[in-house]
């Protein structure tokens, strides 16, 4: 018998995966764009320190609010600080937490939802009644109250940020598992008589894994969002740390005259979160989990 | 031809791979569809025969597209219409029903208001003259009552019921074509019986034209004039309906009937080699040239064409049909089973009850199941080392139950499930040591859902010969290869994942991993029925062959009689969870006693346009069995009176050792066979 040429496909390296993977996504225009513009920001986010023109904290009355000019590119803020060299840096705090927020997050959210998806019943219930209990109420009121209770340092906020964003993708992760815990390769599995944790490893993540990314990568934007706010508020980074969240909330009242101040750290913001979300999305597609297809006519 | 309606020329429909390869699913198809004939198409999975109906009504599935040829329907093309043109011919002129009637019809609105959606669409009838209609309609697919069928919803009635209001809503726009999609498919054998006569009755009483989709032989052999054969998106078949079941002249079609098992014919039927090639992979030559026991050289380089034979009346795509036309007839050559069962035990089902009733607190808290009615009750089997026993009977029948209270999946609420005489598996598994685990295996119907379509062959082998036997590296590897070869499977398929299998191909890796524990006992659940007809006999004989080797005990449940017929050496038949008959399965199917055994045998469609299924009870589904007395009694045609109402039947023996429970006395059970 031939052996069919189309389906000589072999097993993968997970590096020959993820290369592949991210060839998909960049096929595609909005892709594309999403990967460029999240690479961008993470590569500045590396070099900013080095390229910075000027010092970030170095405040002189006598260059208040200036406009955009050649020595100083975005212009100045009220203190006369160089709006280019904290926009550049304002962005690495928010990355650098929402990241590792977003791993806490996929991970107890992932196993959580995988767990309750798996076992069912009592346990179950017990515990999506208390997540959705926690779903309703306000995020920001709560992260109010833990970051004035032990304040703002990056050890309270990267756990706190997770927690929060977590609850969602329980609820992400406990629907794929449904999905999966139905097949048959699960009951042929238990009637083999593999205990829980096996099952759940080598049976149930590799086939939720993907949605479980896709929600992670969606969260990761959600979140920068949320640590902004957190920021805008006064809650976050504390001055004089660059951060977008700050800058806008400190350049706001300017805006009538001196808007450079406050569009800067405003495009940053904005275009890291669509270049995440955009490349979330083709990351989906890439997946293949991606479900607008089109209806038949 | 003035009476041809619908012609299809030179029809090719393909798609473009991602290489920008452009690939044809349907190669240059020519038929034409006469008036009030109906025409069987049937093939395998892919090959093309349900893109080739949907073309007939002018459509042409998403990803795919047209790439040369017409439809002409009223020589008019349907395949270049605005859609505005064809909504006044689909419905109108030509109406489809779809496999899955309970998912075409909407859930939410009631069948009455269904159909009458559909003659406001395709018919100029008032209100007052619709609602005649509509009753009208719905006796004509002989519905009882129809004025309370119309105001229920599809949940409501049943698989069967659900066909017919479907089969009632496309005869709602009198169409000229009926294109019917496999219409049978997910019905019971009772059922499907009952539906094709239907069919068959519209087509007379209305002179429509059918188009039937099938890959069912025994229901195209029942209702169809003339079948057209399909093969990787050619025809390769064409002719009167008798002629091609009873002389094919092309090989597959010669090797696809004798691979069916028969219901007259015990033992396994030869298999066909190979499976349909991928669409896009035939690199030249004919299609069918590595499964063919007829090619020579000429087929591997040049692919024949279709030729019409004008003393036969029959189109052929074969350089070699002259030497199937000398062989006269399909001579079925069985491999006879040995039947090898020793007198030991293995596993023995006492007063074994099962419910799926929830339980209540109080029950929860003594931890029993109260339920005066259980799904399944009352199974007393004894299972010898050895043996191939199958349990068969319609959906319901509680025989894929039993078989997870076997494996442990399910609790069993009364009774005793033992092993070797003297093991106690009546317990779920949390409560089974990993050594009853292991000695009972379960392979199940669809290989798609039962491997894990993330995992390689090589993994899915590994689990459990890790999980049982904690082998490891070069031992493991070997005893992998080993398993591969002996399901005939080589070892360059270790890093292979399952969807770049074939059906049959995966099938044969869930065959493995079940024979990697080395089981004692293996339970087989449908497992062939999710297979193409000619791969099933591939892996039916591989099954009989691997039990041969090891010895090993099959409990086989399948509700498809005649693979049944094959495999097995005892047959248990149930319905609604209560046994009716259990015996050898020579003298069962010789010798159909009980008089349930006797409507499921009789309502078997053979590939025979001879043998037509006897249509003995009404095909009413129940939901539960009946509190008390027999379990048939809500269908049966010889009830004796008011005894199979309130007691429950005895069994009774017969000299072959077949008992059967039924209050008739078994003499007159056995007076009354044919």
């Amino acid at each position: 018998m031939k052996v069919d040429n189309i389906y000589k496909e072999e097993k993968k390296s997970a590096f020959a995966k993820l290369s592949e993977i991210i060839i998909t996504m960049a096929s595609r225009p909005s892709g594309l764009i999403g990967l460029s513009i999240l690479v961008f920001h993470i590569i500045l986010a590396f070099i900013s320190p080095y390229i910075a023109p000027h010092d970030f904290k170095a405040i002189d009355p006598t260059l208040m609010l200036q406009a955009p000019s050649a020595e100083y590119w975005f212009g100045t803020d009220d203190l006369g600080r160089d709006v280019f060299t904290r926009t550049i840096l304002g962005g690495r705090t928010a990355l650098t937490i929402t990241f590792f927020g977003s791993l806490i997050a996929l991970l107890w959210g992932g196993l959580l939802g995988i767990f309750c998806g798996l076992v069912g019943g009592k346990i179950d219930d017990v515990v999506m009644r208390i997540v959705d209990a926690f779903l309703s109420i306000p995020w920001i009121l709560a992260m109010l109250l833990i970051v004035s209770l032990l304040g703002t340092s990056t050890e309270v906020l990267i756990p706190a940020l997770g927690f929060f964003y977590g609850k969602g993708i329980v609820r992400v992760a406990r629907a794929a598992t449904h999905d999966v815990i139905a097949k048959d390769f699960i009951v042929s599995a238990r009637a083999r008589g593999h205990s829980n944790f096996s099952i759940i490893w080598n049976e149930i993540i590799p086939n939720v894994r993907d949605a479980i990314l896709v929600e992670g990568a969606m969260r990761w934007s959600w979140m920068l969002l949320g640590f902004s706010s957190l920021s805008f508020l006064g809650f976050g980074v504390s001055p004089p740390t660059p951060d977008w969240g700050l800058m806008i909330s400190n350049a706001r009242g300017l805006m009538s005259f001196a808007y450079w101040a406050v569009i800067a750290p405003i495009v940053g913001l904005s275009s890291l979160i669509i270049g995440i979300n955009l490349t979330a999305d083709a990351f989906a597609k890439a997946l293949g989990i991606d479900r607008s297809t089109k209806a038949p006519v | 031809m003035t009476d041809t309606i619908q012609k299809v020329k030179n029809l090719s429909i393909g798609f473009r791979s991602k290489k920008g390869e452009e690939i044809l699913i349907l190669k240059n198809i020519s038929t034409n569809i006469k008036k009030g004939e109906t025409v069987g198409i049937v093939g395998e999975s892919g090959s093309g025969k349900s893109t080739l109906a949907l073309a007939m009504m002018g459509y042409v599935k998403h990803g795919l597209y047209t790439i040369g040829g017409e439809c002409q329907f009223n020589s008019s093309n349907l395949l270049k219409m605005k859609s505005k043109d064809l909504e006044k011919i689909r419905g109108r002129k030509i109406a489809m029903i779809p496999q899955n009637a309970g998912q075409a019809l909407t859930p939410n609105l009631k069948i009455g208001y269904q159909i009458d959606e559909a003659l406001q669409l395709h018919s100029d009838l008032n209100e007052k003259e619709r609602e005649k209609k509509i009753s009208e309609l719905l006796n004509k697919v002989r519905l009882p009552s129809p004025e309370t069928i119309a105001l229920r919803y599809p949940h409501e009635l049943s698989g069967g019921q659900q066909q017919r209001v479907a089969v009632a809503m496309a005869l709602a726009g009198t169409p000229d074509l009926l294109l019917l999609d496999e219409p049978t498919t997910g019905l019971d054998v009772t059922t499907q019986a009952h539906v094709l006569e239907l069919l068959n009755f519209i087509a007379k009483d209305t002179g429509t034209s059918m188009v039937y989709v099938s890959h069912d032989l025994g229901a195209i052999a029942q209702v169809s004039d003339r079948i057209i054969v399909m093969y990787s998106g050619e025809i390769v078949l064409e002719g009167p309906s008798r002629d091609i079941l009873k002389r094919p002249i092309h090989p597959y079609t010669h090797g696809l009937l004798k691979s069916i098992p028969k219901l007259s014919l015990a033992g396994l039927p030869d298999s066909m080699p190979g499976s349909q090639p991928q669409p896009g992979t035939i690199q030249g030559g004919c299609s069918f040239f590595d499964r063919c026991n007829f090619s020579d050289e000429n087929c591997k380089h040049n692919s024949p064409q279709l030729e019409f034979l004008e003393d036969l009346n029959t189109s052929v795509r074969c350089f070699n049909y002259e030497k199937l036309v000398k062989e006269s007839q399909v001579s079925q050559t069985v491999n006879k089973i040995k039947n090898k069962s020793q007198d030991k035990e293995i596993l023995n089902l006492s007063e074994v009850s099962i419910s799926y009733a929830k339980q209540k607190l109080l029950d929860q808290v003594f931890n029993r199941i109260s339920d005066n009615n259980p799904t399944v009750k009352d199974i007393n089997i004894n299972i010898k080392k050895g043996e191939t026993i199958a349990l068969v009977g319609e959906s319901g029948s509680g025989k894929s139950t039993i078989l997870k209270s076997i494996a442990g999946l399910l609790r069993t609420k009364d009774g005793l499930i033992r092993f070797d005489e003297n093991r106690n598996l009546s317990s779920d598994l949390k409560e089974r040591d990993p050594n009853d685990l292991r000695i009972i295996q379960l392979i199940f119907q669809n290989p798609d859902e039962s491997l894990n379509p993330n995992h390689t062959v090589e993994e899915i082998i590994a689990q459990p010969l890790k999980l049982y036997f904690g082998l490891k590296g070069e031992e493991l590897k070997k005893n992998i290869i080993d398993l591969l070869q002996k399901v005939r499977l080589g070892e360059f398929y270790t890093s292979r994942y399952p969807r770049q299998l074939s059906g049959g191909e995966k099938q044969r890796v869930a065959v493995a991993r079940a024979f990697a524990a080395k089981p004692d006992i293996i339970l087989c659940d449908e497992v062939t029925s999710a297979l193409d007809v000619s791969v099933q006999a591939a892996v039916l004989n591989l099954l009989q062959q691997l039990k041969e080797d090891f010895g090993t005990t099959y409990i086989f449940v399948s509700h498809d009689l005649a693979v049944v017929r094959a495999i097995s050496d005892r047959v248990a038949v149930l319905y609604q969870g209560r046994l009716c008959e259990v015996g050898p399965s020579n003298d069962v199917y010789k010798f159909p006693s009980h008089p349930y055994t006797e409507v499921l045998l009789g309502a078997v469609l053979e590939p025979d346009p001879d043998i037509k299924p006897k249509l003995v009870a009404e095909d009413i589904v129940e939901e539960r069995p009946p509190e008390k007395g027999c379990s048939f009694q809500g269908r049966c045609s010889r009830i004796v009176g008011d005894i199979c109402k309130k007691e429950i039947p005895p069994w009774q023996l017969t000299d072959s050792g077949n008992a059967i429970r039924c209050h008739i006395p078994i003499k007159e059970l056995q007076k009354e066979q044919f």
